[in-house]
């Protein structure tokens, strides 16, 4: 026990003397939740919209002002051609218009029925939707508005909730993501790399020439990075919860072990990948690439795997990221309980005893 | 140039043995090796093992060393079988590679406390001959930087230091002065004669013939097995030589097997 001791130790001494370990340790989580929160965030925002008002009456008017209102534009309103249009969307300038046709307001009161038209730059077709489906709300709205209440006969209104999350607050999902990003970087890559850089150094060999048990190098590097991952953990929930406000419904008890279990599977295949390898490049490639990558697609928070096609959905379910962020969803967004989780938290159980497992096996295989 | 201190090897009729080796062969697949090679090492001795590149020293140092199995034959360290009590041996003896083996990112004074660790030296016992060590090796002023910084000659006798913190019985030396300066590589072997006076048994492997005429005993290897084992004056004397290359190339010259 106190061999071990003495070589978590060191393991602390390697990981705080090393400038790179630290930034990916401190750094990166950081940078990835502002970049998630703020940066790379889906929701649309201040898009630029001219309004082309033809009609010059007080129904037109309402309307821009009504859209001027609104969060979502930055209206310009301007006297534009459609050729001038045209030219604008080109350059860039707008992504939407809105073009009010002469007679708006007579059409809408004598005829009852007024056309408007409404072009969005296609060539992103989310903020696109997104526009559309703005304006439509918003004229729908100015619709009802001016209508006396008692004309209507029937109405039907679709009463809208975002369940889990009521204020759409866009990074919300992102957490669960970056949780299992980090995670993975911090178990898998830096692990494997600490083991293999005893072997690139020669003191591999000096440690199984000692009384030290191999099986024991294996858990003295593994420690220090699940100490060092749960920290990140509490780091990133902290940054959650007080930067971007993403509220934790759920057991705290419960996240810490589902997090707990999802390290301990990271912490197997960093140590499995270092078994496999003997220099610290390959370990960084295989790390990065053979799980960074699948992390980042498979696991939904960026592509959602519906989406997908089927053999995709397959592949994802081999992806530990994929469980830990769905169970982390469950009880950090959702609120829900074990009985929703057990599922996930037992093929993270299964990953990570079979991976401990075959990299016990070969452990043993390699050096005696 | 003798090193400083003239060191006597025990008379074979009353030594004991350190390192007992008999017919010891490792076959990696169709390869051989290692071909069933024997000899006996005594307490205290310097036991020189020398080949060219490939012939299997390393692989024998391995065996010994409880780092790889043998494939069959027998051999005893320090008293224990290599088969069975691998991890008796590994208490009792001390390991030095061709690489440099310490931790760069340390100071000298927190690698042997590490080592010293892992081999279960007492607590105390570590913080009271740490301190002697490097003021002995003459890195007091550096023994609060990190080792990365020193020059390889001095990495080198930390390393050695190290490999006998734990007062191991037998000491093994895979090529420990590769790369270093001559002048430091005379250091080196001071400290390695002052170790065998003491009571530790050394095996070292080289490919300096110059320090092969350190050693009590010489064993050459070509293409796995022994093809001579005697003290440096009778194997010179034997094959009618000047000194110990002559010796080295007359009998490596037949190998077959070269290492890449």
């Amino acid at each position: 026990m106190k061999q071990l001791f003495v070589f978590i130790r060191k393991e602390f001494y390697h990981v705080f003397r090393d400038r790179r370990t630290l930034l990916i340790l401190f750094g990166l989580p950081l940078v990835q939740i502002l970049l998630f929160g703020y940066a790379l965030t889906s929701e649309v925002k201040n898009i630029a919209l001219v309004v082309t008002n033809a009609s010059n009456d007080v129904l037109g008017q309402q309307l821009t002002n009504q859209l001027q209102a609104s969060a979502f534009f930055k209206v310009q309103e301007q006297q534009l051609s459609p050729t001038e249009i045209e030219r604008a969307f080109k350059k860039g300038h707008i992504k939407a218009a809105l073009i009010i046709p002469s007679g708006f307001g007579s059409d809408f009161i004598k005829a009852r029925h007024a056309t408007l038209q409404v072009l969005t730059d296609g060539s992103e077709p989310n903020i696109s939707k997104t526009v559309l489906q703005y304006v439509t709300a918003i004229v729908q709205d100015f619709q009802r508005a001016q209508q006396p209440a008692t004309s209507v006969a029937f109405t039907i209104t679709p009463e809208l909730r975002m369940l889990y999350n009521e204020e759409g607050n866009g990074s919300i999902n992102y957490v669960p993501g970056v949780l299992a990003l980090i995670l993975m970087i911090v178990c898998t890559a830096l692990t494997s790399v600490a083991v293999v850089r005893e072997k690139e150094t020669g003191t591999m060999e000096i440690l199984l020439v000692s009384p030290f048990k191999p099986v024991m190098v294996l858990v003295a590097k593994a420690i220090p990075f699940l100490i060092l991952s749960l920290v990140n953990f509490a780091f990133i929930l902290l940054l959650a919860v007080y930067i971007l406000n993403v509220p934790i419904a759920g057991s705290l008890f419960l996240l810490f072990m589902i997090t707990l279990l999802f390290i301990a599977t990271s912490l197997s295949f960093g140590l499995l990948i270092s078994n496999a390898t003997n220099s610290q490049q390959v370990a960084l490639l295989i790390s990065m690439m053979g799980l960074m990558l699948p992390t980042i697609i498979f696991t939904g928070f960026i592509f959602p795997l519906e989406n997908m096609p089927l053999p995709f959905q397959w592949i994802s379910n081999l992806v530990p990221a994929k469980w830990y962020y769905a169970a982390v969803k469950s009880v950090m967004l959702k609120g829900l309980g074990f009985a929703y989780v057990w599922k996930e938290m037992g093929i993270l159980c299964v990953m990570t005893i079979l991976l401990l497992t075959i990299t016990v096996n070969r452990f043993k295989i390699r050096f005696t | 140039m003798d090193p400083v201190i003239n060191h006597q090897p025990p008379s074979p009729a009353t030594a004991e043995t350190a390192i007992e080796c008999r017919e010891l062969t490792k076959k990696f697949g169709d390869f051989i090796a290692v071909d069933r090679i024997s000899f006996r090492v005594q307490r205290c001795e310097i036991f020189g093992f020398l080949g060219a590149n490939g012939a299997g020293k390393t692989t024998a140092m391995r065996m010994l060393c409880g780092l790889s199995y043998p494939s069959s034959g027998h051999a005893t360290v320090a008293g224990f079988d290599v088969y069975r009590q691998q991890e008796k041996i590994k208490q009792h003896i001390g390991y030095m590679s061709q690489k440099f083996s310490l931790y760069d990112d340390l100071t000298p004074l927190e690698n042997i406390k590490f080592f010293g660790g892992v081999y279960g030296v007492a607590e105390k016992e570590i913080r009271e001959r740490s301190h002697d060590l490097v003021r002995s090796l003459g890195l007091d002023r550096e023994a609060n930087k990190l080792v990365g910084g020193l020059p390889l000659g001095w990495k080198q006798k930390l390393a050695f230091a190290v490999a006998l913190f734990h007062r191991p019985r037998i000491v093994f030396l895979d090529e420990p002065t590769g790369g270093v300066d001559p002048v430091t590589r005379r250091q080196f072997w001071d400290m390695i004669y002052e170790a065998a006076e003491k009571g530790v048994t050394i095996f070292v492997t080289t490919h300096y013939m110059d320090e092969s005429e350190y050693c009590n005993r010489v064993t050459i290897m070509v293409d796995g097995k022994i093809e001579a084992l005697d003290t440096p004056a009778n194997l010179k004397h034997r094959f009618a030589c000047d000194n110990m290359d002559e010796v080295f190339y007359r009998l490596a010259r037949t190998a077959r097997r070269s290492d890449s």
